[in-house]
């Protein structure tokens, strides 16, 4: 009896079909984004989409064209972040003109991402159903040409590895984390599974500096992995701290 | 998933999809040899994998909509038909439940609700109903 790869007929399900659209999609989608640059932390409560949202406002008042995708589907804070007003259809438009989609956007206030679907044993199909929304976001707005669209991702390294396989190409990654060890050691096992993956490294935002929070996460992570420290971001930074980091992007 | 004729040695094609509304999904694949014929039937949980990839099988018969994925599945709470998640009630099946007694209609309709949820059901319908009951032991109901 013949196994699965021997049978290479089309069998009329079309799924392989629909899969192919979906990817070109996205591809045709992205064509008009001149760069794509994920902010991950692999350590929750860094400030991501702080500095996610900061980057790109500072971007845009630097005459770039530039929108943000908010690919925390269950802790969405861009659109807050943004002040982007609620849109039938995104991108919204935030301040200084950067434009985002969030999963916030679909949301009534504050109630939790769910699915429709089967409750029991929810797990075996909802990382698929939120790969597909953050498949959406990337294929489905009209950006119009953005000089760079900024990827707010989650916690942790999951949704990072789906933007992998849904983009084909890995994205450039910046990297936030904040002065502690803990933080150090979260990140250091996300930088090294983007660098395995073959991201490239921009460098390290380092947050919350000059408080309460030691160490030295940012020098050691810079050190380990051969990338700068872009930027050391105070507990009340001005716009020039934005601006800076921003030149460097 | 493929399908193999294992008499004719031919790989199997698409022939029908049916969608009963009750969370599964029936497809039926056809040898192109000898004509015989199999029906993948996929429970709630598989069927509802197969839609979050964003796909149906047998293709499509329109291009998607923007966000049509997230539209569709996204539960956004405070719906006016009821809490979140909450499956909808056929006409015949309102009918029947309202002849169930009042003072055990409220068990009886969370009972329903509760069994389609589990099952991702979105319309309760007589025929939901008849099958709950000869699941569930709840005969009378």
């Amino acid at each position: 009896m013949r196994t699965y790869h021997q049978l290479t007929d089309p069998d009329g399900s079309g799924l392989a079909a629909q899969i192919g659209a979906q990817r070109q999609r996205v591809a045709e989608r992205l064509a008009a984004v001149r760069r794509l640059v994920a902010v991950m932390s692999g350590k929750g409560g860094v400030g991501k989409s702080y500095v996610t949202a900061n980057l790109g406002r500072a971007l845009a008042r630097a005459g770039r064209a530039v929108g943000v995708v908010d690919t925390d589907l269950n802790g969405p804070t861009i659109p807050a972040l943004l002040q982007a007003p609620a849109v039938p259809t995104p991108p919204a438009i935030g301040l200084d003109g950067v434009k985002c989609v969030s999963m916030g956007q679909f949301l009534d206030d504050g109630a939790p991402l769910a699915f429709k679907g089967p409750s029991a044993e929810s797990f075996v199909w909802r990382g698929t159903m939120e790969a597909s929304a953050v498949r959406e976001f990337l294929g489905d707005v009209e950006w119009g040409k953005l000089d760079i669209l900024l990827l707010d991702l989650p916690p942790g390294m999951q949704r990072y590895v789906e933007l992998c396989d849904i983009l084909g190409t890995p994205p450039a990654v910046l990297t936030v984390t904040i002065p502690t060890p803990e933080s150090r050691d979260a990140v250091r096992r996300a930088m090294r599974a983007a660098a395995e993956r073959g991201s490239e490294l921009l460098g390290i935002v380092e947050n919350m500096v000059g408080g309460e929070l030691k160490g030295s996460a940012a020098d050691d992570l810079a050190a380990e992995f051969s990338v700068p420290v872009l930027a050391r971001i105070p507990w009340h930074p001005t716009p020039d701290t934005w601006n800076q980091l921003a030149s460097h992007v | 998933m493929k399908f193999l004729c294992v008499e004719c040695d031919q790989q199997m094609a698409f022939a029908e999809r049916q969608i009963p509304g009750d969370g599964t999904l029936a497809a039926t694949f056809k040898c192109p040899n000898c004509g015989r014929s199999v029906a993948m039937l996929t429970n709630p949980m598989e069927t509802q994998l197969v839609s979050s990839l964003g796909v149906e099988i047998g293709g499509r018969t329109v291009p998607p909509e923007p966000f049509e994925m997230v539209r569709a599945n996204v539960t956004t709470g405070g719906r006016a038909d009821g809490p979140l998640g909450s499956p909808a009630w056929s006409s015949d099946a309102q009918e029947r439940l309202g002849r169930v007694p009042s003072f055990v209609r409220g068990m009886v309709k969370k009972i329903y609700v509760d069994y389609a949820r589990e099952r991702g059901i979105v319309e309760i319908t007589p025929a939901i109903m008849d099958t709950a009951r000869a699941e569930l032991g709840l005969e009378g109901m």
